[in-house]
């Protein structure tokens, strides 16, 4: 065979020494500022100097130069797209970020999102030109009350702390219809998401904490001891209980709790943002719950990202329904209509229009692509693929609390102990790895936590390969390679980066060079 | 002087009917690297438990309760530029606030110093 002149065999090497001049790394391409690559004094089009119009601005008019960058279309591209590549994503590996649900967002939804029919259509417009809109929200709120066995659903709120504002105003509501302005106390329980005692406070709450038990779980001694002997005369205006919990387990006394709560005249908030480890298998309206936030940019597929949008429809009982924000769709002899103007029951209105509606369509999409029983499979696959991982990780992590899982897979750091190697130094090997870290210190109540939540769209074959990293990773800090997990991460873009610093003293603004700034006077 | 401790992992430590307050080295240790610390109002009342002080890490935001009741009446201003002096310092320049004691008889709950050593051996 002949091999002249063409090496097809790499060089050994020490490629770590290497220095590029670029400072790329082949294509992980050094990328500057926007502001570095661009100068005010460029442009990327060219759009004559407006003449003859006189400013209407008067005092308005802008004085001096504002100095953004200039760059033309190709530099523009390049910037967003290499820092885009420097990005993790869904779409480029597991993403196992507990209590976040990072599942798969299918392209059927998308393109279905994308149909001129939805797109383009306007919050303004007359309603009998978007009668195929109205009737999206009204099979959307159809398939979610069935789901949840509740019979009012508030599609509005556009985030899932907005759906608990949507539920506790309406709690408060009814409060104030009844009289009951005693009833200000709202119990949190410690394994509840962090947004629950702020939603409680900014409704004119005052938050009284349960502890959690030995086993993750609501202390159910405290919480009767709280509500003994008082009747609907407590001062307890309700709870506001996240299930499964932060601790990734379904809080099994769940039914008593309700039971506890109405007693005392007060109503039951479920935080829904684990919602997608119960679709199809349990029905909130079930349990006895009062209102409960959907996350359909959890459970029901819809993106995460760039900070949104979110979307979080509240599902509200009897008890609550009259108090619903408007506007809501209804179903009339002529079609469908938006109730706009609230009755003197209903708390009001929370945003100017219906909500994030590209979420509604994307979210139906999921749901009548998968069918009711697909959306069961998808949970049952959610929760297998978080015990697999637990399983699978058990004899070389230790596992907060013992048994089964629900849709997440929560760990202490126990295993670390006297290794030196700590719960951040992990999340950073991970990277190197290719994974982005799981969520930490995350819930509160374990220490050093590490919550992974696999979510059903995962294989097997991939869920293996993250499980052989996680175990050697294990392996390697239980055998006294501190170094390498304090200098982690080695191959990515930005090495350790100095989090305490830029949390004490942030740099917010890019202040241009002295020498740029002088050219520019 | 004496110094007590509560088990949320604040100290006390009282001269005369004055009280300063600050958290315990241990809570620092755990905490991690403390990032902004919010500190109350002077003249506040507090009861037992009530909420103080809000200091905040990389790793969390807690709460810094008061280990028994009284007026604020000095906090230690520092803290807001450089709060890097509670994990340098958090038994004595980490101070956080002082307080008029309103009744010395809730000091009698706290923990001393060699039971709050072993409060935290036993976590």
């Amino acid at each position: 065979m002949k091999t002249e002149g063409r090496t097809t065999t790499p060089v050994a090497a020490n490629m770590n020494s290497i220095q590029t001049v670029s400072g790329s790394k082949a294509l992980d391409q050094a990328t500057q500022l926007i502001f570095e690559t661009g100068t005010p004094r460029r442009t990327g089009i060219d759009f004559p100097e407006p003449k003859g119009r006189p400013s209407r601005l008067g005092a308005h008019a802008r004085q001096g130069e504002i100095g953004l960058p200039g760059l033309s279309e190709p530099e523009t591209l390049r910037h967003y797209v290499r820092l885009s590549q420097k990005n993790y994503a869904i779409d480029l590996g597991v993403y196992p970020l507990g209590s976040c649900t990072m599942k798969h967002n299918p392209r059927l939804n998308e393109k279905i999102a994308r149909m001129p029919g939805f797109a383009d259509v306007h919050p303004l417009q007359p309603v009998s030109t978007a009668q195929g809109a109205l009737e999206v929200m009204s099979v959307l709120s159809h398939w979610l009350m069935t789901l949840c066995n509740m019979p009012a659903v508030a599609l509005t709120p556009k985030a899932g702390a907005h759906g608990e504002l949507c539920g506790m105003m309406a709690i408060r509501a009814r409060l104030d219809h009844d009289g009951a302005s005693h009833k200000r106390r709202v119990l949190v329980p410690e394994s509840a998401h962090g947004t629950n005692p702020a939603t409680a406070v900014q409704c004119g709450f005052t938050v009284d904490e349960i502890p959690a038990n030995q086993g993750g779980r609501v202390d159910m001694d405290v919480l009767r001891a709280k509500l003994a002997g008082q009747g609907k005369e407590s001062d307890v205006a309700g709870i506001m209980l996240t299930n499964p919990n932060t601790c990734g387990l379904f809080e099994s006394d769940i039914i008593e709790i309700a039971e506890l709560i109405h007693a005392a005249g007060g109503y039951f908030y479920c935080d829904g943002a684990n919602f997608n480890a119960l679709v199809g298998r349990v029905r909130p309206g079930d349990l006895g719950v009062d209102a409960m936030h959907i996350n359909l940019h959890k459970t029901f597929s819809t993106p995460h990202g760039g900070g949104g949008p979110g979307s979080g429809p509240t599902v509200l009982s009897e008890a609550l329904k009259d108090h619903a924000p408007v506007p809501y769709v209804i179903k009339t002899d002529d079609g469908f209509d938006l109730v706009e103007n609230p009755d003197e029951k209903s708390f009001g209105r929370m945003c100017a229009f219906h909500g994030n509606m590209g979420m509604y369509t994307r979210a139906l999409s999921y749901m009548m692509s998968h069918g009711s029983d697909g959306l069961k499979q998808a949970t049952e696959d959610a929760v297998l693929n978080a015990n697999y991982v637990q399983a699978s990780l058990s004899d070389v992590m230790t596992t907060a609390f013992e048994g089964t899982c629900m849709h997440e897979a929560l760990f202490d750091d126990r295993f670390l102990k006297d290794t030196g190697v700590e719960t951040l130094d992990f999340a950073k090997a991970m990277i190197d790895e290719g994974y982005h870290p799981m969520t930490m210190y995350f819930p509160l109540v374990v220490h050093g936590a590490m919550l992974i939540e696999p979510t059903e769209s995962e294989s097997k074959g991939e869920l293996d390969r993250f499980i052989l990293s996680m175990r050697s990773l294990a392996v390697r800090a239980k055998s006294g390679d501190v170094e390498s997990f304090k200098q982690a991460p080695i191959y990515a873009p930005m090495r350790r980066l100095d989090e305490t610093l830029a949390a004490r003293k942030p740099v917010l603004r890019w202040t241009p060079p002295a020498d740029v700034a002088e050219a520019a006077e | 002087m004496s110094t007590y401790f509560t088990e949320d992992h604040e100290w006390i430590k009282v001269e005369g009917d004055i009280g300063t307050v600050g958290i315990s080295s241990y809570a620092a240790k755990q905490l991690g690297d403390v990032v902004f610390v919010e500190l109350p109002e002077i003249g506040r009342e507090m009861d037992k438990g009530d909420e103080a002080a809000v200091v905040e890490s990389v790793k969390a935001a807690s709460e810094v309760y008061a280990p028994i009741g009284g007026e604020v009446t000095e906090v230690n201003e520092k803290l807001e530029e450089a709060p890097e002096t509670v994990n340098a310092s958090a038994d004595s320049d980490g101070w956080f606030l002082k307080m008029k004691i309103a009744d010395a008889d809730e000091l009698e709950g706290l923990m001393d110093e060699a039971k709050y050593k072993a409060y935290c051996d036993g976590l």
